[in-house]
């Protein structure tokens, strides 16, 4: 098992290398770069243009700069941000956990409702209700998600009240960030009513962002369970007299639960980088909206930075799915 | 009183097409408590689907119709599902054809045996692991301790094959019905497991129906037979009657099929397949493939012959080999 996991590890430095190679070339490719973007219409002399392009080191060749990227990342330098000149790596730390929390909400919303509703169609398989909800799934999985978003801050935060625009919590609560989770530091901060208008604040972005994970995982535990109902193993276990829900909900389900768990782990990776438009409607500060921020301002550190540290994030959930794959699946554990 | 008792059971399956095909028609079957009884039939004559359906472990779509259909005296067709699933399982207990795919890939051996015995007996953890042993022990497998934490797909055919045994036997049913239960597994594994079924019936006091395709596993273990063809009862005699004298004619060809009869170079076999569910027949299924189908035989449904002549379902039935005429028979029909 250590050594499956260690040589998965050593698979991914080649991945992660030419990914930085191929975000540090496309952002130069983009016309305009930090100071001219800065420089606005009002423009700068040439002698300062040349000054600050030297400061950034964006005179020197571009292999050059690349090199000296790759240098510092083998040293654990992100780089600095050119907009705000803090270090990229501290910027991503903390707007990381709101992406988390918003990303951990929405997979828990769409694992809770799309595995049940999946395992309900299957054996239903047929119905109204198999019918109907599989026609949902489809929707919710091409509802574009600007439009699906503003949908329900129109239906239910303007027109019935009941929950908040955006952002992660009220104004009138401030407490100083422990975890990073708004969830958690409301409960730790004790101020009352901190941790209802914590939630109340994520309902909305999760569903939103869960969505076209739900129809997915519904979708697919639907086809898996289909096939595992049919297999000699669920007739074996009916013929022990076990109860319907312990022959679907153990016997199949736990089967059935294998291409749902890479679904699962597929969707939370994706969710991971492309909160970016569900962040963006409920001004969710997140790491999606600051990479789109980055890249309106060619801040090239920060971009490349953040992608670079979203794909290591990606590449350790696909191998998480892995390993959990490996528990529920015993075949896959012992190496056949 | 006989153990079960199955009179004219018949299971419909719809059809695609909106239609019904009917897979086992009128079937009748008696076990009496300790014996070995064989159902015979190629595949598609309706065997498994028959003794599925005593088990309740048809799909939805299939309609399980019959006169009777009793365990120990009591309808299973008037239980409820939940009151079904306490005998099946418990007292009546069935395994399969293939052992590698029926054991589930996610659980260990020791898992899928405790199950029945906390089902159905309430046993406490320690209990189940007890008797798992022992159970896998009956069976033959060796060092049982260590295999209940093995997972089916660190198991041989035959090893799996044991475990199902081990698995049905858990709750000491009176019936085990062995739906083909040596047929995917390799020729020495296969006697083993006959021989291991056989020894459970002695010791166990159970009865055993055993569906198979195979005559030779028939004269080894069974004491009665059943010969099916699609769907329908052909013949019903003592395993040596059966031998010493087949009545209907498929039953015939079925022995006459035996490598250990064959007196020819070239195995004898029967032409043709089992009518599926487009070419069902008006008069006798069997008709097109036999040796001694009259006219008749293809427009007239025959009617069950004397016990004497194994309830064969044939208009002529075959006393050593030559076809009688039943002339009562006969004479009911226009000319």
């Amino acid at each position: 098992m250590l050594a499956f996991v260690l040589r998965r590890i050593a698979l991914t430095v080649p991945t992660l290398f030419a990914l930085s190679f191929l975000t540090f070339v496309a952002i130069r490719l983009v016309p305009g770069d930090p100071i001219e973007v800065r420089r606005g219409e009002r423009g700068i002399s040439p002698e300062r243009l040349e000054f600050f392009r030297h400061e950034l080191g964006l005179d020197q060749p571009v292999w050059k700069q690349f090199l000296d990227y790759i240098w510092g990342l083998m040293h654990g330098d992100f780089g600095v941000s050119i907009i705000s000149q803090d270090s990229v790596l501290r910027e991503f730390l903390t707007l990381f956990p709101a992406t988390l929390e918003l990303s951990l909400f929405a997979m828990l919303f769409a694992v809770v409702f799309g595995v049940p509703f999946g395992v309900l169609a299957a054996v239903k398989r047929g119905s109204v209700f198999d019918h109907g909800l599989m026609g949902v799934a489809l929707f919710g999985y091409s509802m574009p998600v600007f439009w699906w978003g503003l949908l329900l801050v129109l239906f239910f935060s303007v027109t019935l009240d009941l929950t908040p625009v955006s952002g992660r919590i009220d104004l009138l609560y401030y407490f100083e960030p422990v975890t990073g989770f708004m969830t958690v530091d409301s409960l730790l901060s004790g101020q009352e009513g901190a941790f209802s208008s914590a939630l109340s604040h994520l309902v909305l972005p999760a569903i939103v962002l869960g969505t076209i994970p739900l129809a997915a995982i519904a979708r697919m535990t639907r086809s898996s369970m289909l096939e595992v109902l049919e297999e000699d193993y669920v007739r074996t276990a009916r013929a022990k007299g076990l109860s319907p829900f312990r022959v679907i909900g153990l016997h199949a389900l736990r089967n059935a639960l294998i291409p749902v768990v890479t679904t699962i782990g597929l969707q939370g990776g994706t969710m991971l980088a492309g909160a970016v438009l569900t962040e963006t409607i409920f001004a969710w500060p997140g790491v999606g909206k600051w990479l789109i921020e980055s890249i309106f301002r060619r801040d090239y550190p920060a971009l490349q930075g953040g992608v670079l540290l979203i794909s290591t994030l990606l590449v350790l959930v696909n191998m998480t799915v892995d390993i959990l794959n490996a528990v529920i699946n015993p075949r896959i554990r012992h190496g056949r | 009183m006989p153990l079960l008792e199955i009179e004219n059971l018949s299971v419909d399956f719809e059809t695609r097409a909106g239609g019904l095909f009917r897979a086992v028609d009128r079937v009748s079957l008696k076990v009496e408590p300790r014996e070995i009884v064989s159902v015979v039939g190629e595949s598609g004559s309706g065997k498994s689907v028959a003794m599925l359906a005593v088990m309740g472990l048809l799909p939805k779509t299939a309609r399980v119709t019959a006169d009777r259909l009793a365990f120990e005296g009591e309808n299973l067709l008037g239980l409820t599902p939940a009151a079904r699933r306490k005998l099946v399982g418990k007292d009546i207990a069935m395994i399969f054809q293939e052992p590698m795919s029926s054991l589930n890939p996610c659980f260990t051996v020791g898992f899928q045996i405790g199950e029945a015995l906390a089902t159905h007996l309430g046993m406490g953890r320690a209990a189940r692991r007890a008797r798992a042993i022992e159970l896998l022990e009956q069976v033959g497998i060796p060092s049982p301790e260590s295999r209940l934490s093995a997972f089916p797909h660190q198991l041989s055919g035959g090893m799996s094959q044991r475990v199902m045994i081990a698995m049905a036997i858990a709750c000491s049913p009176k019936l085990l019905i062995a739906d083909e239960p040596s047929t995917a597994l390799d020729v020495t594994i296969q006697a083993q497991i006959l021989d291991l079924l056989v020894r459970l019936r002695d010791e166990k006091d159970m009865a055993l129906v055993l569906i198979t395709h195979d005559m030779g596993v028939v004269a080894e273990t069974a004491e009665r037979v059943v010969v099916q063809y699609a769907g329908r009862q052909v013949e019903e005699a003592t395993t040596v009657d059966l031998f010493r004298d087949p009545h209907h004619p498929y039953t015939a060809a079925l022995l006459a099929a035996l490598p250990e009869r064959a007196t020819e170079k070239r195995l004898p076999a029967i032409p043709g397949v089992v009518p599926g569910q487009w070419d069902r027949l008006e008069g006798c299924m069997f008709a097109p493939r036999c040796d001694f189908a009259t006219p008749l035989c293809s427009t007239t449904r025959p009617s069950r012959a004397a016990p004497e002549l194994g309830y064969a379902l044939c208009h002529t039935p075959l006393v050593a080999g030559r076809p009688t005429e039943r002339t009562a028979r006969r004479e009911e029909l226009p000319a």
